[in-house]
């Protein structure tokens, strides 16, 4: 079979945009296919999107690309079921170029990632669901799409956490609910003028605020609030281990969220516009397949390449360093003339350069120390009540913070335990 | 803001419905089920007990893939729903 497509890529999200972008751009014939009605169309985010990758892609990004607000304040706050305590980052290193972080909504973000795939010169085509790989032998060779098969040199899969075709080419098995989180959000329609005094924010400055405690009712994941322009993301990400084993819903604890008496006044007057969900990949190398085979390479969400330590929640950065790594495998992969797995092991030794997998190394037991239901229910609950404790003022003799301190933990957890999880915390994230 | 019901929440969203359903249920092996995990971990309650059977609704699936992940008998079979079908986000 002649195949006129050196590469196929398969899904239009950063790591799918990135890699066919790259592509286009060093003249290969490459073909981007996605599901949705446009690229777009079936992604979501809860987190940010970091600068440093996009920016070689494409410089001084933030004056063309869609993006909706940078970070200058990055908060994180505790929620007990009444009361909630903040730390709160401002920096006005953060909102000068070139930036740090920004919020994004997917379906502006990725669509216009999509156009400068074609306007690279790349060809884009949606509606199209790609329901298996062409194979010749051992060697991927294409993809079969609506009975059609497409041939191409190679396939980079880069068709999101549910990955099919990592699955189909055997690279990987069905995936644990110990290894996934859920995310839904409600995007909160709210005038410009209303978020930037609520949020106390000049121009197309953000805040980024990250909850942990009441808003998943204890459990594993946590909680976030991303100002856009006009419009707020909010919503919870759970363990999918932790709803199944407490029976929890998802939808439930996002309703309970908004009616905390903290989160209820920073959305208030909003009218929910959209109600979206979606896993995250989140047990890092714990979980990651093998990252090509002869003929086919694997980037993004579908390799598991997302860096979830509590701390930082970075995927759509991960994704673009993946898709341009694979694009720079298949560059040369065809110079040499030759796409088997050995020559696409490439890819791997590129990752392990560059902060992807050295990241997700160095923060591989991130996901164990995660595991501590402490950090979901006992520390919130208790950093809440103590400042409770050490602000009322309610006419009888003041204790120090060290006897209010060692009241509110009795029966609750030792200063031996705490002391061990504050140091397991500082030396894993 | 008032309290959303999940109809309330997905009747937000954008959906070209195909004919063709995208999740199978084998119901031999879903009787048997007692954790009925499905009908938590779906964040568009697609999945409902009527009648003490899981019935289920693809339409306002949000395509998320917890379904399938969370039944640990396979009594689930979910894919895409095909190309250009299924929910359309116009924000994400």
């Amino acid at each position: 079979m002649e195949e006129k497509f050196d590469a196929i890529v398969v899904g239009a999200g950063p790591a799918g945009c990135a890699a066919a972008y790259t592509l286009a751009k060093a003249g290969l014939e490459v073909l981007l296919v996605e599901r949705g009605k446009f690229a777009g169309a079936k992604n979501m985010t809860g987190g940010v999107l970091y600068g440093p990758v996009l920016n070689t892609l494409f410089p001084d990004f933030w004056q063309d690309a869609p993006l909706e607000r940078h970070i200058s304040r990055q908060v994180i706050t505790f929620l007990s079921e009444k009361a909630s305590l903040s730390i709160d980052f401002n920096s006005a290193g953060f909102d000068k170029p070139p930036y740090n972080g920004f919020t994004i909504l997917r379906a502006k973000f990725d669509r216009w990632f999509a156009q400068k795939v074609e306007q690279a010169g790349g060809v884009v085509i949606t509606k199209i669901r790609v329901d298996d790989l062409l194979w010749d032998k051992h060697q991927v060779v294409g993809i079969v799409a609506g009975g059609d098969r497409i041939p191409a040199k190679v396939v980079i899969a880069a068709d999101g956490v549910n990955s099919l075709l990592a699955q189909k080419a055997g690279l990987r098995g069905m995936l644990s609910p110990e290894d996934v989180n859920q995310g839904v959000k409600e995007v909160i329609k709210l005038p410009r003028e209303t978020i930037e005094q609520r949020f106390n924010l000049a121009g197309d400055s953000g805040v980024a605020i990250q909850f942990l405690g009441f808003c998943t009712k204890g459990v594993h994941g946590g909680g976030f609030l991303y100002t856009n322009k006009e419009s707020l993301s909010l919503g919870v990400v759970v363990q999918l281990k932790a709803l199944i084993k407490n029976s929890l819903k998802s939808v439930e604890l996002l309703e309970g969220f908004k009616a905390h008496p903290t989160v209820k006044e920073l959305i208030k007057g909003g009218t929910t516009v959209e109600y979206s969900a979606h896993l995250v990949p989140a047990a890092g190398l714990r979980m990651m397949p093998r990252l090509y085979t002869d003929g086919l390479l694997i980037a993004g969400d579908a390799a598991a390449l997302v860096l979830a330590t509590g701390r930082v929640l970075e995927g759509i950065n991960f994704a673009l360093a993946s898709g341009i790594a694979a694009a720079e495998t298949v560059k040369r992969a065809k110079e040499k003339g030759d796409f088997g797995k050995e020559t696409l092991s490439y890819y791997e030794k590129l990752l392990a350069e560059s902060f992807v997998l050295q990241d997700l190394k160095g923060f591989k037991r991130a996901s164990q120390f995660l595991e501590i239901q402490r950090i979901y229910s006992t520390y919130p609950d208790l950093v809440c009540s103590l400042a409770e404790k050490i602000f009322r003022v309610d006419g009888n003799p003041k204790k120090r913070v060290w006897q209010l301190m060692r009241e509110e933990m009795k029966g609750k957890v030792s200063i031996w335990r705490l002391v061990r999880d504050g140091i397991s915390g500082g030396r894993t994230l | 803001m008032n309290p959303l019901t999940i109809e309330g929440k997905l009747a937000l969203n954008k959906y070209d419905v195909d004919e063709e359903a995208h999740i199978r249920l084998k119901e031999e092996i879903c009787r048997g089920c007692e954790p009925r995990s499905c009908l938590y971990v779906c964040p568009a309650e697609c999945y409902k007990l009527r009648e003490g059977k899981v019935s289920y609704d693809y339409e306002g699936c949000l395509e998320c893939g917890s379904c399938q992940i969370a039944c640990d008998k396979g009594a689930i079979e979910w894919s895409y729903p095909r190309g250009g079908f299924g929910v359309s986000f116009e924000y994400g």
